[in-house]
């Protein structure tokens, strides 16, 4: 049932998802967390180059745990996005096609979306022990001073999650939550 | 005068560090399972399942229930009868310092709130101390993930407000916070005292087992009320919709003064972890 999505996204495949959708993700993508969101825009202020290939890109929002030896990575869930609103708009101009967290999203972050082609996934916040066993690999490309915050590339199989937002400004937040209240009533 | 060296504290915040971010507490998990016997939506349930199996390899493989591992906060009941030897609060800092080190946990802390420089040892703890009679100590390691922690609020309501705007108040920071704290949710409210007890017993209910209510009957019928209410709301695990969108509401009160009504709500995420140990 689930949509198999291999990366990188791009604009066209980002616009034919739908919120309620659950996907599962392989290929690679990248994290990133605030600290690293604040220094990408500060580059991109700038015109300089960014340290990650930001064409058609998915951005994971994790600090994972540190990798216990033998392991490609540690605990590794979604951290909560609305930290990345300021800085969300000015890398999908960029052509980040994908986000991936868990929470709510400001309305400046939807209006990028649906202009550019993008889309934001939701992850199972708490479940770090569970989403690491879909990572295979981790490497850190940029910011190690920022430790668990540092830009790393990922490798990810299969890894699971749900279209939160789509590229129209679809949300399930509000019509799952509608259509549960729905069928109580 | 029983004596217990700074070193015994020092081992045990070690260990219990470990532990509770490893190992999710009986009664969570007790409250988690029942949810989802009684959760009517299958997308709900599906979300419940996967955070079943989330702490089963938790504790399989002694990873990292979350990533977030939080602030480590740590709660001393110290006996009137005990003479600590050595220096008790870098005793416990030491004892975080070694067991996010040892147990391959993430350093969360920032030196300092505007400067924000991380620490790198996930110290310091926030320490909380009791005095209480007898000659033993006990010590709670509750790691405090910010996800959830960011979602809390504290109001000064009027006593003209009642236990109705009591209500109303915790019912909105839930529905405020919305699928931003990781739900399902465990809702820890303080309600009297000053300003900051408020918060500090909001804090202190999030401890109490989920399958203990408070011995008041007003008050246990009142968190019985509130989690009706908020399971009525329709948020559901992660915000997708559904009926579990709190495990339980934990209430402490205390008295307070003619003119105020302080309420803290305190929220965790189902990854509620403390662990207990009696030196």
């Amino acid at each position: 049932m689930a949509i198999r999505i291999q990366m990188p996204l791009t604009r066209e495949q980002a616009r034919t998802l739908k919120a309620g959708d659950s996907c599962l993700i392989s290929g690679v993508i990248y994290t990133a967390r605030d600290a690293a969101h604040k220094r990408l825009c500060a580059l991109a202020a700038e015109g300089k180059e960014l340290p990650l290939p930001i064409e058609n890109a998915t951005i994971y929002y994790v600090g994972p745990t540190p990798a216990k030896p033998g392991d490609a990575i540690g605990s590794a869930g979604p951290t909560t996005s609305y930290r990345m609103d300021a800085y969300s708009p000015t890398l999908i101009a960029l052509g980040e096609t994908g986000m991936i967290g868990k929470g709510k999203r400001g309305p400046e972050v939807v209006d990028a979306m649906k202009e550019h082609g993008a889309v934001y996934f939701g992850a199972i916040g708490g479940c770090g022990a569970l989403l690491s066993q879909c990572i295979k690999k981790a490497e850190v490309i940029a910011y190690e001073d920022l430790g668990a915050e540092a830009i790393r590339r990922l490798e990810v199989e299969d890894f699971p999650v749900v279209v939160i937002i789509d590229s129209q400004g679809n949300n399930l937040y509000e019509t799952g939550r509608a259509a549960y209240l729905k069928s109580q009533a | 005068m029983r004596e217990i060296a700074a070193q015994q504290i020092t081992d045990t915040v070690e260990r219990l560090c470990v532990q509770a971010n490893c190992h999710l507490p009986r009664d969570v998990k007790e409250r988690i399972t029942a949810s989802h016997e009684g959760e009517p939506w299958p997308q709900a349930r599906e979300i419940l399942e996967r955070i079943m199996e989330n702490y089963a390899i938790a504790d399989g493989n002694d990873r990292p229930i979350c990533q977030d591992t939080g602030m480590a906060c740590v709660f001393l009941k110290v006996g009137q009868e005990v003479h600590i030897t050595g220096d008790v609060g870098e005793a416990v800092h030491e004892g975080v310092r070694r067991g996010y080190a040892k147990g391959y946990l993430r350093k969360s802390v920032v030196g300092d709130p505007l400067n924000r420089v991380n620490t790198g040892d996930n110290t310091p703890a926030m320490i909380y101390y009791e005095l209480v009679p007898g000659d033993q100590v006990e010590i709670t390691v509750a790691p405090k993930g910010f996800g959830s922690e960011n979602m809390s609020q504290i109001k000064m309501l009027r006593p003209s407000d009642g236990v109705e705007g009591v209500k109303d108040f915790v019912v909105k920071v839930v529905e405020d916070a919305g699928a931003n704290p990781c739900p399902p949710i465990v809702v820890g409210v303080g309600v009297g005292g000053t300003f900051d007890k408020a918060a500090y017993l909001a804090k202190k209910a999030l401890m109490r087992p989920l399958d203990q209510r408070n011995s008041d009957p007003f008050y246990q019928a009142l968190e019985e009320e509130l989690l009706e209410r908020i399971n009525g709301l329709g948020i559901g695990p992660q915000g997708f919709g559904g009926k579990t969108t709190a495990l339980a509401v934990n209430i402490e009160q205390c008295p307070t003064h003619i003119a105020g009504l302080p309420v803290a709500v305190n929220i965790n995420c189902h990854v509620t972890r403390h662990q207990t140990e009696v030196l």
